[in-house]
C-alpha cells in the first residue's frame, strides 16, 4: 500500500511538472540563432547538405568525440564484466533452415545498407551511428540463425582501435594544419556540393565513426550472448 | 499541430516508462520502462525543436538557403541521446546477466541485500 501510494506520488509529481511543460508548449515560428547561422552559412561553409551531419561532425565535434569515448567505455566496461564469470551457457537451439538460408542471404545486403547509409551520411538522413547499429544488426540476425557458432571477435577489436585512433589523429591534423582548430572538416577539398566525394573530411569521419560504432556495438551482442559449451570445445 | 502531437506522445512515453520502472518486479521489465522514459525524453527534445512548416534540415543545393527547416541543434543533441541512452541499456542488461548467474532468478524481490 504504501509502496502503491509512493509510486502515485511519483507519477502525478513528474506528471503535473510536465503537464504544465505540455500546456505552455507553442510551436516556434522562427530558428534561435545559432540553428539559424548552421542552416544558412553550413552548407556553403562546410559543403555539406545535411546541416544535423555538420553540427554532428564538425560543428560540434569535440562533443562527438566524447560521445563516442562514452561508446566505448560502456563496451569496455560490458566486456569486462562479462568474462569475470566464465559460466558457460547451455547449447541453444539452432534457429529452423529458413532463418538460416535467409540470414545467409540477408546478412551481406544489410552490411552493405549500412554502409551506403555511412558513406552518404553527409547527403542524406543517417550517418556513422546509424550506419554502425544496421552494421551490428546483421551480426545479431546471424546470432540468432545459428546461435552456437564461436565468433572470432579479435578482428572487430583491432578495427575498433584502428577506427578510433585514426578519429584522433584526423581530429588533431585538422588543428595542427589550419588555423580553424581541432576537427576542422576543410584539410581536404570541399569539392562539388551534393556529391559522394564533398565535404572535405566529413565522409571520412563518418566512415570511420560508422566502422567503430558497428565493431563496438557487435562486440556488445557478442559478450551479451555468451559462449555456449560447444563453443567451448571448438 | 505536429510539434504538439509529439511532445504529448512525448510526456506519456515518459510516465509510463517511470510507472514500469516502478511498478514492475522483474528487472527485464524495468529495463524496458526505462528505454521507454528515455525514447519519450528523445521525443520531447524533438518536439522543442520543430518550426511550423518546415522541412528536414537537408539543404539539397545553395540556393534553397532560407527555406524554412526544423532546428537542427536539438536533433544531433538526440542523435548522441540515443547512443548514450544504448551504453546504458547495454551496460543494465550486463548487470542483469550478472545477477542471474549469481541468484538464477531476476526478481528484484528475491534481491535482499539492500533492503532497509
Amino acid at each position: 500500500m504504501v509502496k502503491k501510494g509512493f509510486t502515485l506520488l511519483m507519477l502525478g509529481g513528474l506528471g503535473s511538472i510536465l503537464l504544465k511543460f505540455v500546456l505552455d508548449f507553442k510551436e516556434k515560428l522562427a530558428l534561435p540563432e545559432v540553428s539559424a547561422h548552421y542552416v544558412q552559412n553550413g552548407p556553403a561553409e562546410l559543403g555539406a547538405p545535411n546541416v544535423v551531419t555538420s553540427v554532428v561532425v564538425t560543428y560540434r565535434g569535440l562533443d562527438t568525440l566524447g560521445e563516442v569515448t562514452i561508446l566505448f567505455a560502456a563496451a569496455a566496461v560490458v566486456g569486462l564484466l562479462l568474462h569475470l564469470n566464465q559460466n558457460k551457457v547451455e547449447n541453444r537451439t539452432e534457429g529452423s533452415e529458413l532463418l538460416k538460408t535467409g540470414s545467409a542471404l540477408l546478412f551481406p545486403l544489410i552490411i552493405l545498407f549500412g554502409t551506403y547509409v555511412f558513406l552518404n551520411g553527409h547527403l542524406t538522413p543517417g550517418g556513422g551511428f546509424q550506419g554502425g547499429a544496421i552494421i551490428a544488426s546483421a551480426l545479431v540476425l546471424s546470432i540468432l540463425a545459428s546461435p552456437n557458432r564461436k565468433i572470432g571477435h579479435t578482428a572487430l577489436g583491432i578495427l575498433e582501435s584502428l577506427s578510433g585512433v585514426s578519429y584522433v589523429i584526423l581530429g588533431l591534423a585538422g588543428a595542427l594544419l589550419t588555423a580553424n582548430g581541432f576537427l576542422n572538416n576543410r584539410i581536404l577539398p570541399l569539392g562539388e556540393y551534393g556529391t559522394l566525394f564533398s565535404a572535405g573530411l566529413i565522409p571520412v569521419i563518418y566512415s570511420i565513426i560508422g566502422l567503430k560504432v558497428g565493431s563496438e556495438l557487435s562486440s556488445v551482442v557478442i559478450g551479451l550472448k555468451g559462449e555456449s559449451d560447444e563453443e567451448a570445445h571448438q | 499541430m505536429i510539434g504538439t502531437i509529439a511532445i504529448v506522445t512525448g510526456v506519456a512515453l515518459v510516465l509510463i516508462g517511470l510507472w514500469a520502472v516502478l511498478t514492475n518486479r522483474d528487472i527485464i521489465r524495468m529495463i524496458v520502462g526505462f528505454s521507454l522514459f528515455d525514447l519519450g525524453v528523445h521525443i520531447i527534445m524533438l518536439s522543442v525543436g520543430y518550426i511550423s512548416g518546415g522541412t528536414a534540415p537537408i539543404i539539397e543545393s545553395l540556393s534553397d538557403i532560407g527555406k524554412s527547416t526544423v532546428d537542427p541543434v536539438p536533433q544531433a543533441l538526440v542523435l548522441t541521446a540515443i547512443v548514450i541512452g544504448l551504453g546504458i541499456t547495454a551496460f543494465m542488461l550486463t548487470y542483469a546477466v550478472n545477477m542471474y548467474e549469481k541468484k538464477g532468478t531476476l526478481e528484484i524481490d528475491k534481491y535482499e541485500e539492500l533492503k532497509w
